[in-house]
């Protein structure tokens, strides 16, 4: 071999590796890069309102006034309503889909459940608006406040539109992700755990429950944050059904707002920079919510299913 | 007796995860049956080669958005695979255990997490703001930013798979690591790194909330990447959105499309290109 002939392939070498680093690099440059924009488009708005930005109630642009209280209520509301009806459900579907089926139907339902993911947040905010909110209006939300009315959850007029609607398209939107994240840890515990259950005699539920859940559980926890951080900051859906009003009622049936609702519906039309500089503060807090949310999931379902060496995660 | 109450317990639990099973696919039929339903009576030829025409007025269409969503996937495929490929790369075949690498790995994981609005908010006061208006490329760009950690994460799996044999082949051949890597390794698990890559496209396309401060929306044919341009979802958002039943009508037109157009890249990602050798 020329001496001429190492130096090219050793320069192809370095080259390969540089670009592949580079762009390595840049996934890590590109988050910080994004905080960093959205901190200092904001910059205005946290000078001007400090912390009384996140406590005060009132939004009304036309008379400068910024509080992000009513977003904040409203997302939080919805998202743990969507993660008390989807936690259980997605954990019931990843049990059913690991432990119980047939692996040909196992297949099949596990394809459907993902196809939940992939139809797109609009056409579920378009059957939010034509489907969900009028069936809403007119069978559940009467049945309730009939039935459980003395509780102020289900008092008011129903609307259809509301935190309600907001909470239930979010729960159909998570539950593929924690059904698939809990699969997924679930499907890393040692197959000798069963067998060391049932050979005790246990049966398939005792057996899901001291061999299967236990070594599972801070996974399925990650996966259920998640869910969360995806209920969060999931924006068309819940913009087309909440109801779009930024006022904190303890009904459910009420119509409230979303932080990233307020921010998909405003952005454009926000006319001076200070109205600009609240709407990106309101998308920094959602930033920083969802980062750290993330951050402390993954590492919970590092910690079962993954390693620094990795598995399969949505 | 305890016995018998212990059957009858796992019964009663086997019986609960079916039913949730059951429960979680209600909705999906039920968003399918409906688009379907809807979609299917108002899609017709003029949805695919009209422009969309002022309220009241039969025989709009949406022939801008869907080429608008083509050209905007487009670009970000454009950015997105590559970029995405080549750190994968990195991080199977130059450097799998060092902090950086575990740095990367994790940011990409976070930021499949970040919600698609955030990505809106920055691409607008980083390019909307600077080039002065809403444009294709700031599209483009917002969903390539969506893109890169999808294809990383992937494109990562795949790699991973490729067994070290098939590396130290190539070695003992004397052949360079960089042409080991691409002609060798890559092509061994093309079909994977397809697949993960027409996921990615297939979650892109649907994306709105990116799109409504980047590349707006456009009532007619944009003459230039540069301009604002009309996309898919966020025509059917405006339409939803809007008060008058022909743009309702039109709204679920543009999801059946939407529909087909994800789920016929899901199924040819997993069925065609599925991968039984490696």
């Amino acid at each position: 071999m020329s001496k001429k002939r190492i130096l090219t392939t050793s320069m192809g070498d370095q080259t390969l590796r540089l670009l592949t680093l580079l762009m390595a690099v840049s996934v890590l440059v590109l988050m910080a890069w994004m905080g960093w924009q959205m901190f200092d488009a904001a910059r205005l708005s946290i000078q001007k309102f400090g912390l009384s930005f996140i406590t005060n109630r009132v939004w009304d642009p036309v008379k400068e006034q910024f509080g992000a209280l009513p977003f904040i209520y409203g997302t939080l509301v919805t998202s743990l309503l969507a993660l008390l009806l989807a936690a259980p459900i997605g954990l019931g579907v990843a049990i059913f889909l690991n432990e119980m089926a047939e692996s040909k139907f196992r297949a099949v339902v596990g394809f459907l459940v993902e196809m939940l993911a992939a139809i797109p947040s609009v056409v579920y905010g378009l059957w939010g608006i034509f489907v969900l909110a009028p069936w809403l209006r007119e069978t559940v939300e009467p049945g309730l406040a009939k039935w459980l009315g003395f509780i102020p959850l289900f008092q008011g007029t129903p609307v259809g539109f509301g935190m309600l609607a907001g909470g239930l398209i979010l729960a159909v939107m998570i539950l593929p992700t924690i059904a698939a994240i809990s699969r997924e840890v679930m499907a890393a515990v040692p197959n000798m755990q069963r067998e060391a259950a049932l050979a005790l005699g246990a049966t398939k539920w005792e057996m899901i429950r001291v061999a299967v859940l236990p070594y599972a559980k801070s996974g399925i926890m990650g996966g259920i944050m998640l869910g969360l951080g995806r209920a969060l900051g999931e924006t068309m859906a819940v913009t087309m059904v909440i109801g779009n009003r930024p006022d904190i009622l303890p009904s459910l049936f009420a119509p409230a707002y979303s932080m990233a609702a307020v921010i998909a519906n405003e952005f454009t039309e926000a006319t001076y920079d200070l109205y600009l500089s609240a709407l990106v503060e309101i998308g920094l807090i959602l930033f920083g919510i969802t980062l750290v949310l993330n951050f402390f999931a993954r590492l919970l379902v590092w910690s079962v299913a993954r390693g620094p060496k990795g598995g399969n995660v949505v | 007796m305890n016995d018998y109450f212990r059957k009858y317990k796992n019964l009663m639990m086997l019986t609960v995860f079916i039913g949730a099973t059951i429960i979680a696919l209600i909705p999906l039929f039920g968003v399918l049956g409906y688009v379907v339903k809807n979609g299917l009576s108002a899609l017709n030829l003029q949805f695919f080669v009209n422009l969309p025409k002022a309220m009241g007025l039969p025989g709009g269409g949406m022939a801008n958005a869907i080429a608008g969503t083509l050209i905007m996937v487009l670009i970000a495929s454009a950015l997105g695979i590559p970029i995405g490929i080549l750190a994968a790369i990195y991080l199977t075949e130059y450097d799998r255990h060092s902090w950086l690498s575990t740095a990367v790995r994790f940011a990409t994981d976070v930021l499949t997490g970040i919600p698609s609005i955030i990505v809106g908010i920055v691409i607008y006061t980083a390019v909307v703001l600077r080039m002065g208006n809403f444009s294709a490329l700031a599209g483009g760009l917002s969903l390539a930013v969506i893109m890169i950690p999808l294809i990383i994460r992937s494109t990562e799996e795949m790699l991973k798979l490729v067994s070290h044999s098939i590396r130290e082949a190539g070695f003992a051949l004397g052949i360079s690591k960089a042409k080991t890597i691409l002609k060798i390794v890559l092509p061994t698990a093309a079909k994977g790194i397809i697949t993960g890559a027409m996921l990615a496209v297939a979650r892109v396309a649907g994306e709105t909330a990116p799109l409504l401060f980047t590349a707006l929306g456009n009532q007619y044919w944009s003459r230039s990447l540069n301009e604002p341009t009309a996309s898919l979802p966020v025509q059917i958002f405006q339409y939803a959105t809007s008060p008058y039943k022909e743009w309702h009508q039109l709204a679920w037109a543009g999801s059946l499309v939407l529909i087909l157009m994800v789920i016929t890249l899901n199924l040819v990602a997993r069925y065609a290109f599925r991968s039984r050798s490696i």
